[in-house]
């Protein structure tokens, strides 16, 4: 064995063939990749739960489902999405893979925890499956499973609950992985100003993880008690209060879409600047915005509920935080787009989709402050407006972030290149036939038509049609996105080991990585945006073919 | 490929983890605040029901147990392994001896008709229900809690006894005891809560 072979041909352990290699493999890259295809499977479900909801709406009526199908298929749609998709996809997949990269590190700190994340994850994902079959159905209750109702529908609630339990575990460990090896793993001369910012990103949110998850753990614990023993402790026949419930969820589940988004900027901030050949404007600035946005975030929880009935102040002093952390996101933002400013742009998918990810982020992230004051939350609350809205922000925003880093890390994590063309055609049409999905559910929402209905007056006909064939083009165009990279398989374009030219610790490593990563000791920047080398080189190398003619 | 132990690291990790499982029982904590300010009486009323004493020993043993479980952490860098030994069954054993007097204390109420959705407590005033269905709760859930720090001992137990933890290597020792230590910190805001403050 060479020292520069690829992790992928580097010798089984012994008594370890074949699929064991990978099923208990140690090592975070490989792990990276058992991610990869298990949220690459749940995306591609929840994205059909999610057309099949449209084709539904498109017309009033029944269309292709009943009522209770639709229920069962929403909740289906936003568990997976949630807990299966947009937390962990980032994180997880390309966390796993180039954290300990870019930190020149040889794995995360405790690998046999990363496993064991990893076999947490399937077993949760394979729980929330099984109770689509086991018991009375799908429950449908919707992702939040709110009491009291979820107490009280004969669904199997209980079990989808544990799921989420062992999910929210599964991403609390990588949490803790990422945050010890952060901290003790680092390469020597790397000082915490010389990370790059995909790692500090994944920092914050480790710690966010951290901080909310166990919160959530304890509330969803509850839930299953309630269900098992009826104790009473959120039904007000008895004493208890679901206003509380709703408070204990959402001091989680705020704080868990900072969870969703902050490693989405990180991969945006890591490319932004590669394609700019220019130094990130103000690097400590998004430091301090994602630590920023970590603490701001698990402070405004309750504009979940300004209409269940809190006190007045209450609601002020929450619209007000709310309001808070726009500042750290702006700042992201305007330091995003100062970075391209003057910046010598080279055009290729992943700046592509990183423009698309800025472009339908601010129109989420505007439309929040729609909704996080009070007075307008109070008119559009629970519409199709917030359905777009989230959507703008996490699937406009972490998922579009999630495509920018598959183009992004390809050639580095498989050592192949894909075609250009197509995945500009893919992005395209994606984005097209997003703004087109979703737009007309802002007006619908501001119109008036609620959130999770399965039936609609007929006014309303018109926008939900349009919305579900912008739908249809928007699968379209991440289908034709992942077929472009999966035929990058058969056919085998070498990529080269740093083809963007970008700087980060991860490029100075053979394509795909070798086992130990690093084949020698990792020189670390002074700066981990320091584009002068690429510049001279790109240079020297127009001036060499200028001279051959 | 053999790497130094990097002992601050798996600290740091053990205690990121205890960090969660307090924020966990914090959780219930914000319950037990929120319905202490919707029935402050009934609180008290459900609180004289409940047997001091029971709690108080309950509270002791779990004390000596720490104690000891952390003399078996230093008797074990010293190299004594039959020391060791001896500390870590003599915990176990309080942790046993916790959960039986934890079993009576419950089946004392059960007899007397004070449980999750008994007749009792339905029928009877909204704050004692909610009282007691948070008693249960969060004793419930530090039991088993201390049942998963029992297991963890016993585990370290039979590594010490295969010398797999040893001298050089009690990390693991130290991490089981640090969760003993949580368990007891636990039981240290549940106590005052529910059998003293009341």
């Amino acid at each position: 064995m060479t020292a520069t072979e690829s992790f992928y041909h580097t010798p089984s352990p012994p008594g370890l063939k074949g699929i064991w290699a990978w099923l208990l493999t140690q090592d975070h890259k490989r792990i990276g990749l058992m991610y990869l295809w298990a949220v690459g499977l749940w995306f591609c479900i929840a994205l059909c739960c999610g057309l099949l909801m449209r084709v539904e709406l498109m017309s009033a009526g029944r269309t292709i489902m009943g009522p209770e199908v639709y229920n069962s298929l929403f909740t289906l749609h936003g568990v997976i999405m949630i807990f299966l998709f947009v937390i962990p996809a980032v994180p997880s997949i390309f966390g796993n893979f180039f954290l300990p990269i870019q930190i020149g590190a040889d794995d995360v700190f405790f690998p046999k925890l990363n496993l064991l994340s990893w076999y947490l994850f399937m077993l949760g994902a394979f729980l929330a499956v099984a109770s689509l079959f086991l018991g009375e159905g799908f429950p449908d209750t919707g992702w939040t499973f709110y009491v009291p109702f979820s107490l009280t529908t004969d669904k199997n609630v209980s079990l989808t609950v544990t799921a989420a339990f062992i999910l929210g575990m599964s991403s609390m460990l990588t949490g803790l992985n990422f945050i010890t090896t952060v901290h003790r793993m680092r390469t020597k001369g790397m000082g915490w100003m010389q990370m790059p910012l995909f790692t500090w990103s994944l920092y914050a949110t480790s710690w966010v993880q951290i901080l909310a998850t166990p919160v959530l753990s304890i509330t969803l614990l509850m839930v299953i008690f309630e269900r098992v023993f009826a104790i009473g402790l959120f039904d007000p026949g008895k004493g208890g209060d679901p206003i509380l419930y709703q408070h204990l969820f959402w001091m989680y589940s705020h704080p868990a879409v900072y969870i969703m988004i902050l490693p989405a900027m990180g991969v945006i901030s890591e490319i932004i600047p590669v394609f700019s050949r220019k130094a990130v404007f103000g690097y400590k600035g998004i430091v301090l915005s994602s630590m920023g946005i970590a603490v701001a975030g698990s402070l405004v929880w309750a504009h979940h509920m300004y209409t269940s009935g809190m006190s007045d102040v209450a609601v002020f002093v929450f619209s007000l935080l709310t309001f808070l952390v726009a500042i750290p996101t702006a700042v992201k933002v305007f330091s995003w787009i100062a970075t391209m400013y003057k910046g010598a742009i080279e055009m290729t998918p992943p700046l592509y989709l990183a423009l698309i990810f800025i472009y339908l982020f601010c129109v989420g992230g505007l439309t929040g402050l729609v909704l996080g004051s009070a007075g307008t939350d109070i008119h559009l609350h629970d519409t199709h407006f917030v359905v777009a809205h989230f959507h703008f922000t996490m699937f406009g925003g972490t998922g579009f972030a999630f495509f920018a880093a598959l183009h992004y890390w390809w050639p580095k994590m498989f050592g192949i290149m894909y075609n250009f063309k197509k995945a500009y055609i893919g992005a395209t049409l994606a984005a097209v036939g997003f703004i087109f999905h979703y737009v007309p559910m802002f007006i619908l929402g501001m119109q008036g038509m609620p959130r999770r209905y399965y039936d609609y007056l007929p006014k309303f006909e018109r926008g939900n049609f349009l919305a579900g064939f912008g739908g249809f083009l928007l699968v379209i165009g991440i289908i034709l996105m992942f077929y472009n990279l999966l035929m990058s398989f058969r056919k085998r374009q070498v990529a080269p080991q740093d083809p963007w030219g970008g700087t980060t610790l991860e490029w100075s490593v053979p394509s795909p990585p070798p086992l130990h990563n690093f084949v020698e000791e990792p020189k670390v920047k002074a700066y981990p945006y320091d584009f002068s080398e690429v510049i001279a080189q790109a240079q020297n190398a127009q001036a060499h073919q200028e001279s051959e003619k | 490929m053999e790497k130094k132990i990097d002992k601050t690291g798996i600290r740091i990790g053990m205690w990121l983890f205890l960090y969660t499982e307090i924020i966990l029982f914090g959780g219930l904590f914000v319950l037990y605040a929120a319905y202490f300010h919707k029935f402050p009486e009934l609180f008290a009323q459900g609180g004289e029901e409940l047997n001091t004493l029971v709690g108080t020993v309950n509270t002791v043993v779990l004390l000596i147990s720490s104690f000891t479980v952390a003399a078996s952490i230093t008797a074990l860098q010293r190299g004594k392994k039959g020391q060791t030994i001896a500390f870590l069954l003599f915990s176990i054993f309080c942790g046993v001896v916790f959960l039986i007097n934890k079993y009576f204390e419950w089946s004392t109420k059960f007899h007397h008709d004070i449980f999750p959705n008994s007749e009792t407590l339905q029928n009877g005033p909204d704050g004692l229900n909610i009282f007691f269905g948070l008693y249960y709760v969060i004793t419930g859930l530090h039991g088993l809690h201390v049942i998963i720090g029992m297991i963890l001992l016993m585990v370290t137990l039979t590594l010490v006894m295969k010398e797999r933890v040893h001298k050089d290597r009690f990390q693991l020792l130290e991490n089981a005891g640090l969760y003993w230590h949580l368990v007891d910190l636990i039981w240290i805001f549940v106590f005052p809560l529910f059998y003293l403050v009341i």
